[in-house]
C-alpha cells in the first residue's frame, strides 16, 4: 500500500494511562512512608524527601544544609565511608543525592533482592551518620576547590549573580554550594546541630517504588526507619513566611569575562510559589514562550537568528516564590541584539502578540499527550511523588493534571502573561566580554550597567 | 537477562527491530546511521554533525520543521552524533507512532528537495555556538580535542572531534550535504528500532509501509584507517586554559568496541577511579588529598579506543604527584591484581548497570538504542546476553593481563591543561599545543 505523503497521518484517541496508586501511611515516629508497584525490572528505589534545603541555611552560614547532606554518605552506623561504598557497589546500589533551595534528596536504588540491605543503608545514613572531623575536612575541602573551580564557568557564575540581585538576602540569593567565606568558617558542631535538628522523622517522606508488592515495600522501610527518635522538635521552616525582596533598582549588570567566547545571559524577575492555582496556566504560558524547542523564544533566537544553540524559560516553581527566567548562551557579538529579542519576546506574549488559538493548542496538547513519559521508571515515579510531598499537593494530583491543562484557555494565558510576567521588573545579567558588548548596551533602554565583581 | 526482539529486514536493506513492552502507553522509534565524524575528511571535520542539525529542519512533504507537528502529539525526541554513528529518536504516546514513521521515513527519503541556504546557513551559525558553548567558553573545553591530536595522526579520522574544527564549519558547502545525504543517508545503511507498547507484526507493517518505498541497499564503504603504531615513548603536552586548577589527562590506545580485552578495561576503569572505595578516588582524594576530581574510563569505538584517566590536583598540589600515584596504583594493579573484594564489586556493578539499561524503553541509551547499537556495530540485536558474558567472565587475572599489555609507560600521552601564564604547573618536559 502506498502511504500519503500529502498530510501527516491523523493521530487517532489517545491512549489511557492507568496512574500508579500511591500508598500511604504514617510510622509511629511521624515519617510518611509512600508505596509504589512497579514490576518492570527486578529494581528497586528508595527516595527520602526532606523539605529542607538550602533555604534553611543560617543566614551567616550560606552552605550548611549542602555541606550536611554530602556528609551523609562519609560513613554511617557501624560503616565507615568505604565500607558503606563497597556495601552499595557489592549491592549494584545507585545513590544519588541533591539539594536544592527547599528540598534534600536521596535516592538509592538496588536490585530488589538487596531492598532490606538498601533500604537499611540508607536509614542509616540519615538516622545515623558519623560526621566525623577527618570526612568533614575532606569534604569541606572539596566544596571549597568546587567553588574555585566555578569561578570559570559562565553558567554557574551568571546562575549566581542573578539570584544574589534578585532575591539578596532572601533565602532564595545564594546558591547551595555557599560562598568560600562561609565554608572557610564553617564547624563540624554547626554540621551536627543542623543534623540533629532538621532531620527528623516528622518532616521526612520515603517513597519506595519498585518490583516489590506494596506492604513488602512498606514492611522494609518500617524496620529500617521506626525505631528512628527525634532528639528535638522539629520547628516549623515555612518559605513562604518569608517577605520578598523588593525589585532590585538596577535592570542591567554585567560581569567582564575577557575574550569569552559568548556571552551567559540570565533575564528574569521574582516570579510565583508551586502551590499557586495559576501552575496549569503557567505551564501552558511558558510551553509557549519558552519552555520547549518549538517556544516562540527558541524559534527567535535559534532557528531563524542562529545567535545560540538554545535558549529557554522557565517558572521555577518552589515552596515559597521562584524565579521566572530565561537561560540563553549567545555569541559574544550580537549579545545586544538577542537580549532586544528576548525582551520583545517575553513583552508580546502579554498583548502584542499574545497567544494564539494554535499555539495554545499545540502548548497543551504537548504537555497533556506526553505525560505518560512520566511513569515509566521506578525512579521518575518516585520522583513524582516526592513532588506531592514537597508542595503538599492533593492526592488526585497526577489523574487531574490533564484535564486542568485542557481547561487552560487563552484569555488564561493572556491573563497570567499580564499577571506575572512584568517586563518593568525585569534583570538582565551578561556573564561576558564587556568590550564586545559594553557599546552597544545603551540601546537596551535599561539604565547604566552595573558591572559586577567575581566572587 | 535480555532484550527480546524481532527483526525484519526491507528489499531496500533496512533493519526493522520490533521489542514489546507494555508498561507503559508510549513507543520509542529510534534510527541509526552508520555514519560519523570518521566518515569525513580532513578540511571538513564537524560536517556529519552539521548535517543530523539539517535533518530536523523539515524534509519534502513536511516543511515546517522537524519538532512542531512532533512535540505536539507529546513527543520527547533528540538526536545526536558521535565518531561512528548518527542516531535520532522519538518517544511518543503509543497514537503517534505512525506520526513518528511518517516523519522519519520522509527525513530518510526526501530531505534533498526541502534543503535550502537560509537553512543550512542558519544550522552553520547555531553549531558554531554550539561549539562555543559546549568547548570554548567551558573550562577545559579544549582538552579533548588536544587529547585527540596527539593520539592520532592527522590523517587518522579519530584525530578530529565530532564538533569539528570552526574553520571546517565554516567551510562546509550545500552540495557536501547532497552529496553526504546520497552516500550515507540510505535506509542499507540504517537500522530502525521500535520499542514499547506496540503488536510486533502490526509495528512491522506499519513501518514497512512508511520505509518500504524508500531506495538505496548500498552499503557505504567502510572507513579504512590502519591503527597508529604503538608509539615507544611516551609524550607530554601542555595547554594553558581560562581554569584555577590544573589538571592532567593520561591516555593510552586501547581496544576497539566489544574487541578483545574492551570488557577487562571497562572493569579496570571501574576499579582504579569508580566511587568513593576505588584505588585512586581512595589514595588520591581521599587519603593524601592531593586530587580534587577524579575519572577514568575505556571509552571503545570501532576503529580502536582510548583509555583514559583524567585528575584534577587539589590547590598547593602538584601534577607530579599525581602522575606519580597513578602510575603506582596502575603498577600495583598490574603487578598484584584486583583483590577478590573488588572483582566481587566490579562485577555486581557492572551486572546491575545492565539492568538499570533495562529499565527505559527510549531515549539515548534506552532498550531501542541498544538493540540498534548491537545491531550497528555487531550484526546482532540480541548481543546483550553476550555483551553481559563480556563481563562475568573477566578475571583478576585477565584484567592483570590487559593492564600490562595495553597501560605501559612508554606508550602514555600526558595532557597537562594549567591557568594561563602558568606553564610551570605542567608536568616538566611537556610540549605546548595549540588548539582552537
Amino acid at each position: 500500500m502506498r502511504i500519503d505523503r500529502a498530510r501527516l497521518p491523523a493521530l487517532g484517541a489517545d491512549p489511557s494511562l492507568r496512574f500508579p496508586e500511591i500508598r500511604r501511611r504514617t510510622l509511629d515516629n511521624g515519617l510518611r512512608v509512600w508505596t509504589v508497584e512497579h514490576h518492570a525490572v527486578p529494581l528497586v528505589s528508595f527516595l527520602a524527601l526532606l523539605p529542607i534545603g538550602a533555604s534553611a541555611d543560617p543566614h551567616e552560614r550560606p552552605g550548611l544544609a549542602a555541606m550536611t547532606s554530602d556528609m551523609l554518605d562519609e560513613g554511617c552506623g557501624d560503616l565507615d565511608a568505604l565500607e558503606l561504598h563497597d556495601t552499595l557497589g557489592r549491592i549494584g546500589g545507585h545513590l544519588d543525592s541533591e539539594i536544592g533551595s527547599d528540598a534534600t534528596i536521596l535516592t538509592l536504588s538496588s536490585l530488589t533482592r538487596y531492598a532490606d540491605r538498601a533500604s537499611a543503608l540508607l536509614a542509616d545514613m540519615i538516622m545515623r551518620p558519623r560526621l566525623e572531623a577527618v570526612d568533614f575536612h575532606r569534604v569541606r575541602e572539596l566544596r571549597l576547590n568546587r567553588l574555585i573551580q566555578l569561578r570559570d564557568l559562565a553558567p554557574a557564575l551568571a546562575d549566581r549573580a542573578f539570584s544574589r540581585l534578585l532575591y539578596g538576602d532572601h533565602p532564595y540569593g545564594h546558591m547551595p554550594l555557599g560562598t568560600e567565606a562561609s565554608l572557610q568558617s564553617v564547624t563540624l558542631d554547626e554540621v551536627s546541630r543542623f543534623h540533629r535538628t532538621m532531620f527528623t522523622p516528622s518532616r521526612m517522606t520515603v517513597v519506595a517504588a519498585g518490583d516489590a508488592t506494596h506492604d513488602a515495600l512498606a514492611a522494609t522501610v518500617e524496620s529500617a526507619f521506626g525505631n528512628w527518635r527525634p532528639l528535638t522538635e522539629a520547628r516549623q521552616i515555612d518559605p513562604t513566611n518569608w517577605p520578598l525582596p523588593p525589585v532590585p533598582e538596577q535592570r542591567l549588570a554585567i560581569l567582564h569575562r575577557p575574550a569569552a567566547a559568548q556571552s551567559e545571559l540570565r533575564i528574569g524577575h521574582i516570579g510565583v510559589a508551586r502551590r499557586t492555582p495559576d501552575y496549569h496556566v503557567l505551564l501552558v504560558l511558558n510551553v509557549v514562550l519558552g519552555g520547549q524547542f518549538v517556544s516562540r523564544i527558541n524559534m527567535n533566537l535559534r532557528e531563524d537568528k542562529g545567535y545560540t544553540y538554545g535558549a529557554r524559560t522557565s517558572f521555577d516553581f518552589r515552596r515559597a516564590a521562584g524565579p521566572f527566567v530565561l537561560n540563553a548562551s549567545v555569541q559574544s557579538e550580537v549579545t545586544v541584539e538577542a537580549i532586544v529579542e528576548a525582551l520583545e519576546e517575553i513583552q508580546a506574549i502579554r498583548g502584542p502578540r499574545p497567544v494564539t488559538a494554535a499555539e495554545l493548542h499545540a502548548g497543551r496538547a504537548g504537555l497533556t499527550r506526553g505525560y505518560p513519559r512520566n511513569f515509566e521508571t521506578a525512579e521518575q515515579i518516585s520522583r513524582g511523588a516526592a513532588q506531592l510531598a514537597l508542595y503538599d499537593l492533593p492526592d488526585d494530583y497526577f489523574s487531574t493534571f490533564v484535564p486542568k491543562v485542557l481547561a487552560v484557555d487563552e484569555d488564561a494565558v493572556t491573563r497570567a502573561a499580564e499577571q506575572y510576567i512584568d517586563p518593568s521588573r525585569l534583570l538582565t545579567v551578561i556573564v561576558g566580554d564587556r568590550d564586545k558588548v559594553a557599546a552597544a548596551l545603551p540601546r537596551l533602554n535599561l539604565g547604566t550597567a552595573s558591572e559586577l565583581v567575581p566572587v | 537477562m535480555n532484550i527480546p526482539y524481532s527483526r525484519h529486514t526491507l528489499d531496500n536493506g533496512l533493519d526493522i527491530l520490533v521489542h514489546e513492552d507494555h508498561a507503559c502507553p508510549i513507543v520509542a522509534v529510534n534510527v541509526w546511521y552508520h555514519v560519523g565524524s570518521k566518515n569525513e575528511v580532513a578540511g571538513r571535520t564537524g560536517f556529519a554533525h552539521l548535517f543530523e542539525h539539517l535533518m530536523f529542519e523539515g524534509s519534502q512533504h513536511y516543511d515546517k520543521g522537524y519538532f512542531e507537528p512532533l512535540q505536539e502529539a507529546g513527543a520527547l525526541l533528540n538526536g545526536s552524533t558521535n565518531a561512528d554513528r548518527t542516531n535520532y529518536w522519538e518517544v511518543v504516546p503509543t497514537n503517534a507512532l505512525e506520526l513518528a514513521l511518517w516523519m522519519e521515513s520522509d527525513r530518510m527519503g526526501y530531505l534533498l528537495p526541502a534543503l535550502t541556504d537560509a537553512k543550512f546557513e542558519n544550522q552553520r551559525e547555531v553549531v558554531l555556538n554550539e561549539r562555543r558553548q559546549n568547548y570554548e567558553n567551558r573550562p577545559y573545553g579544549f582538552a579533548s580535542m588536544a587529547m585527540m591530536e596527539a593520539l592520532y595522526p592527522p590523517s587518522h579520522p579519530y584525530s578530529w572531534m565530532t564538533i569539528g574544527a570552526a574553520a571546517d564549519i565554516r567551510a562546509a558547502r550545500l552540495d557536501d550535504v547532497r552529496a553526504f545525504f546520497q552516500t550515507y543517508y540510505r535506509p542499507g545503511n540504517a537500522s530502525l528500532a521500535l520499542a514499547g507498547d506496540i503488536e510486533t507484526d502490526a509495528a512491522i507493517d506499519l513501518a514497512t509501509q512508511y520505509f518500504g518505498e524508500l531506495e538505496g541497499a548500498e552499503t557505504p564503504p567502510a572507513v579504512e584507517a590502519s591503527a597508529p603504531a604503538p608509539s615507544t615513548t611516551e609524550r607530554r603536552l601542555l595547554l594553558e586554559d581560562r581554569v584555577e586548577l590544573p589538571r592532567v589527562y593520561i591516555a593510552w590506545h586501547s581496544p576497539s568496541l566489544f574487541g578483545q580485552d574492551d570488557a577487562e578495561l571497562d572493569l579496570v576503569a571501574e576499579v582504579l577511579a569508580s566511587g568513593k572505595t576505588s584505588r585512586l578516588y581512595r589514595s588520591l582524594v581521599y587519603e593524601q588529598r592531593m586530587a580534587t576530581e577524579l575519572a577514568a574510563s575505556q571509552n571503545s569505538r570501532e576503529l580502536g579506543g582510548y583509555f583514559q584517566i583524567v585528575a584534577t590536583a587539589a590547590p598547593g598540589r602538584t601534577l607530579a604527584e599525581l602522575e606519580r600515584a597513578i602510575a603506582n596504583a596502575i603498577e600495583a594493579l598490574v603487578e598484584e591484581g584486583p583483590t577478590p573484594r573488588e572483582m566481587e564489586r566490579c562485577q555486581a556493578q557492572a551486572e546491575a548497570n545492565f539492568i538499570y539499561r533495562l529499565q527505559t524503553v527510549g531515549g539515548f541509551g534506552g532498550k531501542s538504542d541498544q538493540l540498534n547499537a548491537y545491531n550497528v556495530f555487531v550484526g546482532d540485536p540480541g548481543f546483550f546476553e553476550r555483551d553481559l558474558d563480556r563481563y562475568r567472565r573477566v578475571t583478576a587475572t585477565s584484567m592483570q593481563r590487559v593492564g600490562r599489555a595495553w597501560l605501559t609507560p612508554e606508550r602514555r600521552v600526558l595532557l597537562s591543561v594549567v591557568p594561563r601564564g602558568r606553564p610551570e604547573l605542567a608536568l616538566a618536559g611537556s610540549m605546548p599545543v595549540a588548539v582552537s
